[in-house]
Order: C-alpha cells, then sequence, then structure tokens
C-alpha cells in the first residue's frame, strides 16, 4: 500500500476514533470536568486555602498541572481501552484486519484518536482551571511535549490492556488498581521533596512523577526531577510500549484465532 | 483462464488439537460464480478466515489474483471483498459512517467513498436509512449493510459466508438477482450457504467440504449429473385405488399420495403409463427434495463413515 494510501487510511481511523467521543460527550468530556472541578473546589479553594505554600506557589496554582495531567493520563488510556476492547467485542475490528491496513497504522490511529480526547479533556480541565486560579506558562514548548507524549504513553498502554481484556471489567483493572493509585502517589497533589529520602527513592520509581514535574515545570517553572531524565522516561516508555502493541497486533493477540 | 484464488495444501489446527482443516487445495477461476457447501463445522469459515487473514494457517499456500498472503497480503487482501457470517460493524454508527471508513482503510479517498456509498446504499435499498444507526435495522438490512460494505472498495473476489442466513425468501431472492448482476460485471464470487438451493440456483463450480477434507470439486452440471436417483411425490385423485408399480420402488403415503424413486436409467413415462392403465389420475408431482441436498447428504455421510474407521 502506498503512503498515501497509508494516509488515508490513518485519516479514517482517527476520525472514527475521534467522532466517537465526541459522538457520547457526555460519558467521555463532562464526567472529567465535574470531577476536577470537584477537585479544585475540595482540595484547591477550601482545604489548599489552609495550607499555605507548596514549592513557593500557592496550593492551588501547584496542583493544576498534575491535576490536569491527570485528566490526561486517565482519559488517553480509557478512550483506547474502551474503544479498542469495543472493536474486539462487537468484532468490528475485523473491518481493519481484512483491509490492508498496515499494523503500525492501526496503532498510530488508535493511539492519535487516545491522544485528541486526553488533550481535549486536559483543554477542558485547563479552562476550567482557570475560574479557580491564575494560569501561567512558564515553557509552552515543555507544556505542549509532555502532554502529547503522556496522551501517547496511556494510549498505547490502553491498547495493549484492550489487546489482552476478555471481559469489560478486564479494562477497568488497570486503571482501578495500577492507574489510579500511581497517579495519586505522582506527586499531583504534594512535592515530592516532602517525602522521607526512603520514599523519595520510591516515588522515582513511579513514572508518572515525571510526567507530572516535567509538565508542573512547563507551568511553574519549578520540578523535583530533571527535565532531561524526566524526557527520557518518557521516551523510554514510548518505545517500549510501542514495540508491545505492534508485537500483539502483528501476531493478532486477541485478534486472529 | 486465470485464477482468482489457488490453494494448496492448506491446514489449520487450532489451540487445543482440533484440526479444522486437513490439507485442502481449490482453485476458483476469474469470474467465476463459486459455491463451497459443507456442513457446519466442516471448515469453510475456517477457510474463509484464513484467505482474509483473520485465522493464522498452519500449513500451506492461497494466493488472491497471484498474490500469496504470505509475501503479498496487503495486495492480496485488496482484492478482497468479504461479507462474513456474523455481523461485524460497529452497531452504534451511521451506515454512511460505517461504509465511508471501511472505504478509507481500503485508501479510498473520502469524497469518493460518499459517492460510492450513496451508489451501494440506493441499490441495496438502504439509502433511506443512511444516517440511523446500525442496530436499528432489521437482520435483512444489516446483510445488505455488510454487502455493501464489502464492495466499497470495489474488490475483484467478493466471498459471502452464508450470506442469507435468517434472511426471508423474497429478499434472498432479491438478493440472489443482485449477486448475479455484480457477478456479470466481472466480480467473481465465493459463496457458502447450506441453502442447498441457493447454490443450484447461482453457482457454475461447487466445492463440498466435510471434517476440512474437500469431497468434491467440479462444475455443478457434472455434480448434479452424479446423482443417480430422484423421489417424486405424486398428489392421486381422491378415491383412487391403490397403485401397484411395478419396476420402481414406491411407498403409498396415505390414500391420495405416492412416492416413487426414478433412477437415471428409468423412464418417469413408465410409471404414469403404469398409473393410467390402472385408472388412476395423478393430480399434480413434485421433487421430494432439493437434487443436490440428497447428493449432498450422500456425499458429506459418506466422509462421516469414513472418519468413524
Amino acid at each position: 500500500m502506498s503512503s498515501a494510501r497509508n494516509m488515508i487510511a490513518l485519516k479514517s481511523i482517527l476520525h472514527k476514533e475521534t467522532h466517537r467521543f465526541m459522538r457520547i460527550w457526555v460519558q467521555t468530556l463532562v464526567p472529567p470536568a465535574i470531577t476536577i472541578s470537584l477537585y479544585f473546589v475540595i482540595f484547591g479553594s477550601l482545604i489548599g486555602s489552609r495550607i499555605g505554600k507548596m514549592g513557593g506557589f500557592d496550593y492551588m496554582a501547584f496542583i493544576v498541572p498534575g491535576l490536569i495531567m491527570m485528566s490526561v493520563i486517565t482519559n488517553s488510556y480509557s478512550n483506547v481501552a474502551s474503544s479498542f476492547f469495543s472493536a474486539k467485542w462487537q468484532r468490528n475490528v475485523e473491518e481493519m484486519l481484512v483491509a490492508p491496513v498496515p499494523n503500525w497504522v492501526i496503532v498510530a490511529g488508535y493511539v492519535g484518536g487516545g491522544m485528541a480526547r486526553g488533550i481535549l479533556v486536559g483543554l477542558i480541565v485547563t479552562i476550567i482551571a482557570m475560574f479557580f486560579t491564575d494560569i501561567q506558562i512558564y515553557n509552552i514548548w515543555v507544556i505542549i511535549l509532555t502532554v502529547a507524549l503522556t496522551s501517547a504513553t496511556f494510549s498505547l498502554g490502553g491498547l495493549i490492556n484492550a489487546v489482552y481484556a476478555g471481559s469489560f471489567d478486564d479494562i477497568s483493572i488497570i486503571p482501578t488498581f495500577v492507574l489510579t493509585p500511581l497517579t495519586y502517589l505522582g506527586g499531583v497533589f504534594y512535592s515530592i521533596s516532602l517525602l522521607p529520602e526512603f520514599w523519595q527513592g520510591v516515588s522515582q520509581l513511579n513514572p508518572i512523577v515525571y510526567m507530572v514535574n516535567a509538565f508542573r515545570y512547563g507551568f511553574l517553572g519549578i520540578s523535583d526531577v530533571s527535565l532531561t531524565l524526566a524526557f527520557s522516561v518518557l521516551g523510554a516508555f514510548i518505545v517500549t510500549l510501542y514495540a508491545i502493541a505492534m508485537y500483539l497486533i502483528t501476531k493478532g493477540i486477541g485478534l486472529r484465532s | 483462464m486465470s485464477k482468482a484464488l489457488d490453494i494448496t495444501g492448506l491446514k489449520k489446527t487450532y489451540k487445543g488439537g482440533f484440526q479444522a482443516l486437513k490439507g485442502i487445495d481449490l482453485s476458483v477461476n476469474q469470474g467465476d460464480f463459486f459455491a463451497l457447501l459443507g456442513p457446519n463445522g466442516a471448515g469453510k469459515s475456517t477457510t474463509i478466515g484464513i484467505i482474509t487473514s483473520l485465522v493464522n494457517k498452519s500449513e500451506g499456500q492461497v494466493k488472491v489474483f497471484g498474490y500469496d498472503i504470505d509475501s503479498d497480503l496487503e495486495t492480496a487482501k485488496s482484492h478482497i471483498g468479504l461479507v462474513p457470517q456474523e455481523f461485524n460493524f460497529n452497531q452504534f454508527e451511521s451506515l454512511t459512517k460505517i461504509l465511508v471508513n471501511q472505504a478509507g482503510y481500503y485508501g479510498v479517498e473520502r469524497a469518493t467513498a460518499h459517492q460510492r456509498a450513496e451508489k451501494y446504499l440506493k441499490q441495496l435499498d438502504l439509502w433511506d436509512k443512511r444516517d440511523n444507526a446500525a442496530r436499528m435495522l432489521s437482520g435483512g438490512m444489516k446483510r445488505r449493510l455488510m454487502i455493501a460494505r464489502a464492495l466499497m472498495h470495489e474488490p475483484q473476489i467478493l466471498i459471502l459466508d452464508e450470506p442469507t442466513a435468517g434472511v426471508d425468501i423474497e429478499l434472498r431472492r432479491s438478493m440472489w438477482e443482485f449477486l448475479r448482476e455484480l457477478n456479470k460485471q466481472g466480480i467473481t464470487i465465493i459463496l457458502t450457504t447450506h441453502y442447498l438451493e441457493e447454490a443450484e440456483m447461482l453457482c457454475r463450480n461447487i466445492a463440498i467440504i466435510d471434517s476440512g477434507v474437500i469431497v468434491e470439486n467440479t462444475d455443478m452440471k457434472s455434480l448434479l449429473a452424479k446423482l443417480d436417483m430422484e423421489t417424486f411425490v405424486l398428489d392421486l385423485k381422491a378415491g383412487s385405488p391403490a397403485p401397484q408399480i411395478q419396476g420402481f420402488c414406491s411407498r403409498v403415503i396415505d390414500d391420495h399420495t405416492l412416492e416413487v424413486d426414478v433412477r437415471k436409467s428409468q423412464r418417469i413415462n413408465d410409471v404414469f403409463q403404469q398409473l393410467s392403465e390402472q385408472n388412476i389420475d395423478v393430480q399434480s408431482m413434485r421433487n421430494k427434495s432439493n437434487r443436490l441436498e440428497e447428493l449432498f447428504v450422500s456425499l458429506v455421510g459418506s466422509g462421516e463413515q469414513e472418519g468413524e474407521k
């Protein structure tokens, strides 16, 4: 298949994926907006006003980047996990499997759809945050790069989850038992420099720490970890997860008998 | 004549050890209307699954218009349109979106895809439903949607796995007409079906598969010529005396129904002559069953006996 034809196939998958989450916007875009608004009200305004400064900033300003990143992570992951599993369950994934669509186009199409939802929800949350605090931007390129790489990472994770999933329960296990704890312990609500030395070391094993801190650096110019290390971790995750996703789709695990 | 499909030594063993295909050879000429028949579990859908890359083969070679699925899979796929047995579209999408997206997977530009979607939705009497979610369609409409979807990239070979299952007779006949028209336009058609009448009505060549083995592969006329005997059901005028037919195997079903087995070497005229001599009037006559069905049962039945040995 020529590259022009591959691009049409990629656009078709992207169109299908973005249309899917836009069609069910009440399920996909509204809930994160409500959840994050509650975080802003409770943790930011009510409790945050009693906490004082964190990293030299008001608590509300400190948690905004982490909460945006939390929305991006959750929505990128769940978009691809539920969409790809649904395509498996309804068997309409076969529409792509019988067509001359290269496997990398299938992976890129679904990841692109996950990124689109993650970034759109991130934008919605950012707009909501503007009602609670003044958003400042320290380095826009770091923000854009971090959000793009993070949403790609978790979209790939959602795809791998969906490939292995045998039921709808299976696509909620990882978000519930892995993603949520890692996100809450990933420095969204606190600076890891507040932790005892041992737990600081443990926190550095948590990849979400690097994503949240790189993102916070883009807004506030502060980070608990080096930016180079943060982007290296993100890059390593993307390369590894992409290789796993490609292997699974090429082998047809859970897709071909 | 060039081959639309050429299969040699195709084997498939599923995890768990079930051998669905035991080394089948099959070829279909370009422009053919070909039937692949077999009972449930015979290997029809596995064969189609391998051709369309939904099932990984264990051994053997499959070529589609000369393109080997091992070395030229994408080119081979671009020649095939598949109408699967199960509904496998997104039930929540509109008909137009399903068709246009499918065309996109084959590299068809969106503007062209919209034109083709309109053409096929109109031809298959689905145009009024174009903006409806697919789940709102009836079973017959869903089948037609899958045919439209398979045609969106204008394939050279159309494979239909039980396309008229659960479709009422009127709709089935209109689908037959549609398929005949496609075949006239040069599209090679491969059909699996349980309706043997369908194969007899539509197809020029036929393969019968049973327990993963091709038990017959020939043209329809030759196959039907192998049928040695037909059973006729005669409706006799009420009050007729009990008939005595010499030289034929016959059965009196009730006081006005007679079944007679007529071999190819025999003449049905002789039956009428004997009945006439006995002053028995025949009001009507019909075949007891589809001829192909009788042959099918005999072929598949012998396969089962071999399998049990």
